[in-house]
Order: C-alpha cells, then sequence, then structure tokens
C-alpha cells in the first residue's frame, strides 16, 4: 500500500534536510509502529506523506498504491485515503466540530464523485462514531478543537479517522496526553478499523499504546532513516534498553 | 488533476471576476440629462410629484452643498469624482412610482428574479416553510414595487417607498426627515439631501410588533447613474422592526457613485434591527471599473430605553467609506454595532461606527470583523464617546482583523472620549493571519484549499453572522466564500 523508496526531504525555506535516504513499505492491512528518539523525523514524515508544502522531496519517491502521490496536494492525497492524526491538532476557532466533518466528509465524496451526504445519514454516522468514542454530543457542538483538553483532542481525531474511513492512517503520538480509560478507548477505535484493505503507521514511544494495538512490524527512525525493522518484539526491546545500542550500531 | 476540476479553473479563468450579479437589462429608460444644477433638482421633485417644501429642503441642501468639500480623511484614494458627468434621475419608462405587482413590466420582475429576490407574493406565500419578507425594490432611481403592503396595513405598519409617503403622509416624513441626519452633515449626505431620487419609508405604530421582516432591494442598472436613496425608518414608542437591506449593480468599467443616506429614529421602549447585505460590484481584477460607496447611515435612540443595532455584511464595491452609528439619547438606550467586511483584489473599505452616549445609563456594543485579501485596504474607524452628562456610558469594541496573503493591508483607528467619569469603555483588537497549520490540518483532511480558507473565515466571522436573520445568514456565508475566491496562490 505504501512504499517509501531513498527519501530524501528539506526544509523548504532553509535547506535543512530532515530525511535523508528513508525507506519503508507498510502493506495493506498492516500495522506498523515507527518509534525513534525525539527530533530524529517521525513527525517530518508525516507531514511529508501529506504533502505539507513546508518540506521539499529532494530525491526518492512516496507511492501509494503504486502511484507517485508527490506531485498531489494535500486535500487530494487525503480524499485519496490517506489521514494523518496529528500530534498537535489545530484549533479552527468558530468552526464547530460537526460542521468541520461535514465539510470534510462531503469534500471528500465529491473529490470521488459521490453523492453528499443527506443530513440525517450524516448525523446517524457521527452519533455512532462518537458514542463509540466516547464522546459527548456538546462537544461536537463546540469549535473544533478550541479549549479541548488534550485527551478530547486526541479523541476528537480519532473520531474524524473513524469517519473519513481513509485507507491508510497515519497516527502521530495519538497515546500522548491520554489517561488510562482513554487510551483504551482510542486503541478500540483504531482496532476497530484495521482491516485487510487499511493499512496503519503508529507512531509512539511507548510500548503501552504497543499493548494495545499490536503491530505487525516495528521500525526505528533515527536522524531521517530506518535504522532497524521488527517484529513487535523489538518494541519491547527498546522499552527494556532504550535507543542507545541501536544508535551505536547504526552509526 | 482530476476533469471536474479542471472544468471549473477554466470556466473561472473566464469570468475572472466571479461577480455573478454582474448581468446588464436594456430596459427602456426615462433619464435626466447629465449633471446637477437647480434646474435638474426641480426636474427630480417634478418627477416625484413632491410638495413645494421638499422641493425648498432639496434646493437649500444644493446651495450649501456648493460650499462644501469632499472629505478627504478616510484611507481610501480614487481619482476625483466629476459630479457633471453623472444623471442623478433614472427610472425605468412609465414608472413614476411603485404599482401594483400584475402592473410591474415583467422585464424588471425578471431582473428581481434573476437575483433571487422573490417579489410576487402568491411565489412567497406558496413556499410553506419560507418566512414571509416584504420587499421595496428600488431600480436606479425609482421604487418599482413593494410588496406585501395590504397586510402590513392591517397592522398599521407603513412601509412604502420614500416618494409615496411624501404624497401619502406628508406630515410624518415632514416631522422626522433631516432630523437625525442633518442637510448640512457631511458632503454626500448634503448632495444626498439635494437629490435623492427613491428609497423606503417605514413607520410602526406605537405598541406593534411588525409582523414580518421588511427588506429593500437596491438595484444600480443604468451606465453613469449615480444612485442617492434615502430611507427613513421610524419605531414609535414600544415598537419594533427588523429591515434588510441588500445590493447589486452590473458589471462595468467605469465606476458608479452611491451615495445614501438611512435615519433610524428609535422612540421609547421601541427597537430596530437594521441588517444590510452589500454586495455592489466591486470592480475587476485590476481595479477597474466598480461602485464607489460614500454612506452616511444613523440611528437616534430617541426615547428612553431604545434599541439600535446595525448589522452589515460588506462584500461588494470598489470603495466603502461608511460608518452606521448610534446617538444613545434616551436615557438607559442601547446601541449596537455588528460588522463584516471582507476585502479583496484592489478594493478600498474604510468603515466602521459611532457610538455617540448623552443619555443616563446608555449602553454599546462594537464587534468589528474586517478580513482583507488580495491587495485590499481594510480600515476599521470607530468612535466612542461619552458626553460630560452621560452617567454610566459602557461599551465594549471587539475589532479582529484577519489577514490574507501579504499584500493586503489592515488598519484600525479608534477614537474613545469619556468626558464623565463614570464611563467604562473597554476596547480589544486583533490581527492575525490564516496560520499555515489551520489551512494544512484543513486541507489534510480533503478540504480544498478555496473551501478551507471559506471556512475558516467564516469561523472567525461567526459571532456576526449569528446577529442576522436566517435568510441572510445563510446568503452571507456564500457570499463571505465567494468574494475570497482567487485569493490565495
Ligand atoms: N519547519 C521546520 N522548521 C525548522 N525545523 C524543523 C521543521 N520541521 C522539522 N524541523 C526539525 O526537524 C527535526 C525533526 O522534527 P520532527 O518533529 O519530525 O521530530 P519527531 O521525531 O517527530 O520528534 P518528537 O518525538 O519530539 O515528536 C527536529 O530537529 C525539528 O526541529
Ligand atoms: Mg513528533
Amino acid at each position: 500500500m505504501l512504499e517509501i523508496k531513498n527519501l530524501h526531504a528539506r526544509i523548504a525555506e532553509d535547506g535543512t534536510e530532515i530525511i535523508r535516504g528513508l525507506d519503508l513499505t507498510v502493506k495493506a492491512g498492516e500495522v506498523a509502529a515507527i518509534m525513534g528518539p525525539n527530533g530524529s523525523g517521525k513527525s517530518t514524515l508525516s507531514y511529508i506523506l501529506s504533502g505539507r508544502e513546508d518540506y521539499e522531496v529532494t530525491e526518492g519517491d512516496i507511492l501509494y498504491n503504486g502511484e507517485s502521490i508527490l506531485e498531489l496536494d494535500p486535500s487530494e492525497r487525503a480524499a485519496k485515503g490517506i489521514f494523518l492524526a496529528f500530534q498537535y491538532p489545530v484549533e479552527i476557532p468558530g468552526v464547530a466540530t460537526m460542521q468541520f466533518l461535514k465539510v470534510a466528509m462531503n469534500e471528500q465524496r465529491k473529490y470521488r464523485g459521490e453523492d453528499e451526504l443527506t443530513t440525517p445519514e450524516f448525523m446517524r454516522r457521527v452519533k455512532e462514531a462518537a458514542a463509540e468514542l466516547k464522546i459527548a454530543p456538546e462537544m461536537l457542538r463546540r469549535p473544533l478543537n478550541v479549549g479541548f483538553s488534550g485527551g478530547e483532542k486526541k479523541r476528537a481525531e480519532i473520531l474524524q479517522m473513524a469517519l473519513l474511513e481513509p485507507k491508510l492512517c497515519v497516527l502521530d503520538e495519538t497515546d500522548s496526553g491520554l489517561d488510562i480509560d482513554a487510551l483504551k478507548v482510542v486503541a478500540d477505535g483504531v482496532n476497530a478499523l484495521r482491516s485487510p484493505d487499511r493499512a496503519v503507521v503508529v507512531i509512539t514511544h511507548y510500548q503501552r499504546l504497543l499493548d494495545y494495538i499490536v503491530p505487525d512490524t516495528v521500525h526505528v527512525l533515527y536522524k531521517g532513516q530506518i535504522v532497524k525493522s521488527g517484529d513487535k518484539t523489538l518494541a519491547h526491546e527498546l522499552e527494556a534498553k532504550g535507543y542507545a545500542d541501536i544508535i551505536e550500531a547504526a552509526a | 488533476m482530476p476533469a471536474v476540476q479542471e472544468t471549473i479553473d477554466q470556466v473561472r479563468q473566464i469570468d475572472v471576476d466571479q461577480y455573478k450579479y454582474g448581468f446588464e437589462t436594456t430596459i427602456e429608460m426615462d433619464k435626466a440629462p447629465k449633471g446637477l444644477s437647480e434646474d435638474i433638482i426641480r426636474l427630480i421633485s417634478e418627477k416625484k410629484n413632491e410638495p413645494e417644501w421638499m422641493l425648498e429642503w432639496r434646493l437649500e441642501a444644493y446651495r450649501r452643498w456648493l460650499t462644501m468639500d469632499e472629505p478627504s480623511w478616510a484611507r481610501v484614494r480614487y481619482p476625483k469624482i466629476d459630479f457633471n458627468e453623472i444623471h442623478y434621475y433614472a427610472a425605468p419608462k412609465g414608472t413614476t412610482g411603485p404599482k401594483s405587482l400584475d402592473e410591474v413590466d415583467p422585464e424588471l420582475l425578471k431582473v428581481y428574479e434573476k437575483l433571487g429576490i422573490p417579489l410576487k407574493e402568491q411565489e412567497i406565500l406558496a413556499g410553506v416553510e419560507k418566512t414571509k419578507i416584504a420587499v421595496d425594490a428600488v431600480f436606479d432611481s425609482v421604487s418599482v414595487v413593494t410588496t406585501f403592503k395590504e397586510e402590513l396595513k392591517k397592522a398599521g405598519v407603513i412601509f412604502m417607498s420614500i416618494s409615496e409617503a411624501m404624497r401619502e403622509h406628508p406630515d410624518l416624513v415632514r416631522k422626522y426627515l433631516g432630523t437625525v441626519v442633518p442637510q448640512s452633515d457631511n458632503f454626500y449626505a448634503t448632495l444626498n439631501s439635494a437629490v435623492f431620487t427613491d428609497g423606503s419609508f417605514v413607520y410602526v405604530p406605537k405598541g406593534v410588533r411588525c409582523p414580518m421582516e421588511l427588506s429593500t432591494y437596491f438595484r444600480i442598472n443604468e451606465r453613469n447613474t449615480g444612485q442617492f436613496e434615502r430611507t427613513l425608518i421610524i419605531a414609535d414608542e414600544g415598537a419594533y422592526v427588523s429591515y434588510l437591506e441588500g445590493c447589486t449593480a452590473p458589471q462595468r468599467d467605469e465606476n458608479q457613485l452611491h451615495a445614501a443616506v438611512v435615519e433610524l429614529i428609535a422612540l421609547d421602549d421601541a427597537e430596530i434591527k437594521y441588517s444590510t447585505v452589500q454586495n455592489w460590484y466591486p470592480g475587476d481584477k485590476h481595479g477597474k471599473g466598480g461602485i464607489y460607496n460614500f454612506v452616511t447611515k444613523r440611528g437616534d435612540c430617541r426615547g428612553k430605553n431604545s434599541k439600535i443595532s446595525w448589522t452589515q455584511v460588506e462584500t461588494g464595491s470598489a470603495i466603502t467609506w461608511k460608518y452606521p452609528s448610534c446617538i444613545l439619547r434616551g436615557d438607559g438606550s442601547r446601541g449596537e454595532f455588528y460588522s463584516i467586511a471582507v476585502s479583496n483584489g484592489h478594493q478600498q473599505v474604510d468603515s466602521g461606527t459611532k457610538m455617540i452616549h448623552l443619555g443616563k445609563n446608555t449602553s454599546s456594543r462594537i464587534i468589528s470583523k474586517g478580513i482583507a485579501a488580495g491587495v485590499s485596504d481594510n480600515t476599521y474607524r470607530g468612535q466612542v464617546s461619552a458626553h460630560r452628562k452621560a452617567e454610566n456610558a459602557r461599551n465594549f469594541t471587539q475589532c479582529d482583523s484577519l489577514l490574507i496573503g501579504d499584500k493586503c493591508g489592515a488598519h484600525t483607528v479608534p477614537y474613545i472620549e469619556a468626558k464623565n467619569s463614570t464611563a467604562q469603555f473597554e476596547h480589544e483588537a486583533t490581527t492575525s493571519k490564516i496560520s499555515e497549520d489551520q489551512l494544512f490540518y484543513c486541507l489534510q483532511r480533503g478540504i480544498p484549499e478555496e473551501q478551507a480558507i471559506a471556512l475558516i473565515v467564516n469561523g472567525f466571522v461567526k459571532e456576526v453572522i449569528q446577529e442576522l436573520p436566517m435568510e441572510f445568514a445563510v446568503e452571507a456565508q456564500k457570499l463571505i466564500g465567494i468574494s475570497l475566491e482567487g485569493s490565495v496562490g
């Protein structure tokens, strides 16, 4: 589903290279975890996948379902099924969460040549998904992410993911800021979306999340490269020993 | 790029201005020769069958105007206007005033139909879920029709064109006209006093809550014609009325002048809510053409505990010079000003309000949202003052500007003056840009850039949109989206 080949990317403004020859393949149905020390380029990778203009790809390619997506706008990539749950969700003042959801869902449908959802159908879907994630209907009337607690913001991200039904889900530290119960709710939400035609990339620092969302593969990102890959046991190893050994071996 | 998007883009390139009201209608017109003189004023007065005192009033204003200079303090630039190159009177042939609906030229009805303004009462009634709105349609210099007059009459509400009111209710007109915006008020208001051609008149009697929304729809159609309308609204003791105003004009290369005067009078315990969606032609993307909009709007809270509320959505005009104000004369009276001013392309907006606190325990609230895109300039200019006797005057002002791109400008010019030490005035101002983070977040959810900007901007102006009557709110939101199309990339 996702093939990243020898990707090099830099900050457009000052030319600093952040991603330095990164290779990664994620198959449909797979859950891949990406771990790595602070500042190693995990969030940057997620932005580049979703097409943020602040970064420039200088070498390599990103294939999504066998086709390069480098020329696509962020909104086109999204409509094609790439979803990013942000590490720091952004506040949109004055725009009710409900309204935002409706616009996003319908714009994606429009792009794919589908009819707009009727209001009752939209309401039904939102209510159902919100209930699953234990999100109070009251919250849906508030402006998106404005004044939401850290945990509420993360839950709202997963709600959007559930409703937009993407094919490639990238979760950037969705576990940070969640209490234990919320972590369970969010993980259940993600697990419910696992399916043979959907891939999930989980960026995290902690084994705790991976206890709930059990990954098929684990990759260590360091200085803009994947320096080690393995199965779920790699995450346990990192939890016990930290990154020192791997970094040393890679250097 | 998908085929659909490609088509949209192609259409866009052809129609750069996207001003969907830019069509012109060919209707036989009765026009005064270009230029301004006492004879022209006599001609206007005669065409309108006015009483003698009205003509005298106009001539007095004209003589005054000849001694005045165009104001230059606003932050707008435009070539000198040649006031002798304008037609001061233009009316569809055979219309001296409003008629009943079946007498109105079907071509004219079509214009309003095309604009989405319901003039046929039956049709309005047929749409069950729609709320009733009475409309006064002004085409260039004359009112062509006023709907629901009979029904309003039953409630005692007078709603008709001001020319008609002058003939049918001369005492009321004479008593109130020019008492809020005097003939000598300012250059444009004085010009208007001399040459105003039509506009609406509303009188809501004591204790009456007007049973439906009233609205006037202004359309400038003729070339080189100025529109000088005059609106006068009086809410007698304990009365309530909500009034809407809409405006459009065809797309033209030359600039056209619009200099209106609106006077509102609220007596004891009365309330007037005045909403405007101004969508005059803004000019093309090179700044050619567009309406010069120099408007004087003022409300007088004459009675105790009266209330006047202005809500405006300004998206059109090449130049906007407009400061709907409130004189808080009655004790306990309240003034409100809610404004959204959008400027794109080469538009220049200098707009705001004045809240003049004269009575005791008066309060006012100002919420202004300015959005500047393209190479436009957007200025908020506001004055809040408390006079010596205005015990406990209260004002809250919030003035937010949003910039799209880096070639536009937003400016805030507040004047605050309290001559009574018990006054409490609060002023908050912010200027922001649509952040890259917000935009990227929306894009990542599959919302294309223009829709994303419209969404963020509509969030930014929500507090004001909420003040608009339902039907207008939806329209206004769409209009803001359209006005900002092409504002990025
Ligand atoms: N737009 C930018 N401008 C300047 N520096 C940037 C920018 N984007 C990323 N960086 C830098 O690139 C490096 C990688 O950042 P990134 O946010 O991808 O790290 P991360 O692996 O997600 O870290 P964390 O675990 O703390 O979330 C950091 O040093 C960061 O400061
Ligand atoms: Mg990060």
